[in-house]
């Protein structure tokens, strides 16, 4: 595993899921890869397919409509994958704790869970802050 | 020719949201879009009774991340209206200030995204980077890139920094000089004339028959907004409504071009009149009376509009929610019918659809896949049949009998 590690360090490959966001967290993960931000530069890059990719984002409550099909992107994912619930809504379910239309949650009572990053929405920082971090519990 | 199916989504790289399109494609020819929606659907409505006024706001502010001060503004026009309560100057002023800055980072987003869907990542990229010195103003005044929590009842939450004027003043001219050399490269390229002119084009017609709002409508010529027509904060301005007239995929980024730099004018009054207008800014609200409200506001998109009803206590019985991408969204019957695929999804997405905003209510299907609602109907139709025989031995009421006379 170790070598495994030291490659994927240098090159993030995320896939991004919305499972019934508010969008914010979206369009601020978007920010991340504009000029901005520009997070290419560490090698992390937003991929079309879920085969392709190291890390799994998840941003919002899951509904029970989502559910399922985030179960079946987890599948997808070749292991190992590292899934991140970004935003409060993926922990707490922040305003929409009452929702009932709310599957699971936290998200780790769906899929497991490697990072959280909380924030409504987190800011740009906050989540390179946690990607990083995650990357540094690789040995 | 055999018609061919392509699904896209729902969770596709290309939608950065969760929904779920059904093309029915002739050879190249697009003959048919079913959609599917309901990914999004998180309740707002029904938290929203369980919530007080001023917790709604917060509430809804969270319906959609990018016109998040969209639905407050609506909300709160609503609450006010059922009590016709007056907001001091200032945070009129200050409610246009924000709204306009939300609009700009709006439009921007989506000049940015369709140019990714035409394979035009360098506008992509150049929109989103001008779009974030707006995002980074908006954190300096209200204290967050998106959700900015500024609304209240009666006015507004938190006053604006006088100082800060000289930091927005260059900002703004720098994104009026960038958009008017964006919308020259735009006119002068010929690649992407060639590609959006004369595409998915909504007529007037159309556009009235499918109740489109916002720039939708205005850049097939119908003149409609809602800043202009029905103002609650926008009469201390002037809003000049930028209409054109051709209803293609060009017209309607032109139009959203032009907004930018009108957003940007609006703005300006803003800064010039904060030096004149102090005072209050919010007039507190103690009670709700029972009533009706209705708010409407001119959202990025189009128009937004909510309903409240209030029985005096301080929750709302009911708050109905109407996004404009809901009557926007269905015009892709009119403009994407009959065109080549590859125009499809630009077409789809020049309505600048927003899922989230749209996803308001919920179907209730059975295990058999029966929709639910129309069993409710039929056992209550059924109840009143029932209780009628026991009143009227041949089941027909002294009502029914005077009409059939």
């Amino acid at each position: 595993m170790s070598l495994y590690n030291k490659i994927i360090k240098k090159s993030i490959w995320v896939f991004h899921a919305s499972a019934s966001p508010c969008n914010n967290c979206d369009i601020e993960i978007l920010d991340l890869i504009t000029p901005g931000y520009d997070i290419e530069r560490f090698g992390i890059k937003l991929v079309g397919s879920v085969r392709h990719a190291d890390v799994l984002l998840v941003t919002g409550i899951v509904s029970h409509k989502v559910a399922p099909r985030i179960k079946q992107l987890y599948e997808q994912a070749p292991k190992p994958v590292f899934v991140v619930g970004i935003g409060t809504c993926t922990i707490g379910g922040a305003t929409f704790k009452q929702s009932y239309n709310r599957a699971g949650a936290p998200l780790d009572k769906i899929i497991p869970v490697n990072a959280f990053i909380p924030g409504c929405p987190p800011k740009p920082e906050a989540m390179i802050d946690g990607i990083v971090k995650l990357l540094g519990t690789l040995k | 020719m055999s018609k061919c199916r392509i699904p896209l989504g729902p969770f596709h790289p290309l939608l950065e949201e969760a929904e779920f399109f059904n093309i029915k494609v002739e050879g190249e020819k697009v003959v048919d879009i079913e959609m599917e929606t309901g990914w999004m659907h998180r309740g707002h409505e029904k938290i929203s009774e369980t919530r007080t006024f001023t917790q709604s706001i917060f509430l809804v502010e969270r319906i959609c991340g990018i016109c998040s001060t969209s639905h407050p503004f609506a909300c709160v026009n609503a609450i006010e209206d059922i009590d016709n309560v007056e907001i001091p100057e200032r945070a009129k002023y200050i409610r246009v200030l924000i709204g306009e800055l939300e609009r700009i980072h709006s439009h921007l987003l989506w000049v940015g995204l369709a140019g990714h869907f035409i394979g035009y990542d360098t506008l992509w990229m150049w929109a989103w980077k001008y779009r974030e010195p707006i995002l980074q103003l908006s954190e300096k005044i209200t204290g967050n890139r998106n959700h900015y929590a500024m609304m209240r009842v009666g006015g507004v939450g938190r006053d604006f920094d006088n100082s800060l004027i000289p930091e927005i003043n260059p900002v703004l001219d720098m994104l009026e000089k960038k958009m008017v050399m964006l919308a020259g490269a735009v006119n002068d390229d010929p690649v992407l004339k060639s590609r959006l002119k004369g595409v998915g084009i909504l007529t007037k017609e159309d556009a009235i028959n499918y109740c489109a709002n916002g720039p939708t409508a205005r850049a097939s010529g119908y003149d409609i907004d809602v800043r202009r027509d029905d103002p609650t904060a926008y009469e201390v301005v002037d809003v000049k409504v930028i209409v054109t007239q051709n209803g293609d995929v060009f017209d309607k980024a032109v139009v959203r071009v032009l907004e930018i730099i009108e957003s940007c004018h609006i703005i300006k009054q803003c800064l010039k009149a904060f030096e004149k207008v102090q005072g209050p800014i919010i007039n507190k609200v103690k009670e709700i009376s029972p009533g009706e409200g209705i708010g409407r506001y001119e959202a990025p998109r189009g128009e937004v509009f909510h309903y409240i009803r209030s029985d005096g206590t301080n929750r709302p019985v009911r708050h109905k929610v109407r996004a404009p991408s809901f009557s926007n969204i269905p015009t892709y019957k009119a403009s994407c019918i009959g065109i080549p695929l590859a125009d499809a999804l630009i077409t789809l997405a020049s309505v600048d659809p927003c899922y989230c905003c749209t996803e308001r209510s919920l179907k209730v299907f059975d295990t058999k896949g029966r929709r639910l609602e129309e069993s409710l109907l039929k056992l209550s139709r059924e109840k009143t049949k029932k209780i009628r025989k026991n009143f009227y031995a041949d089941g027909v009421s002294p009502l029914e009998r005077i009409f059939e006379l």
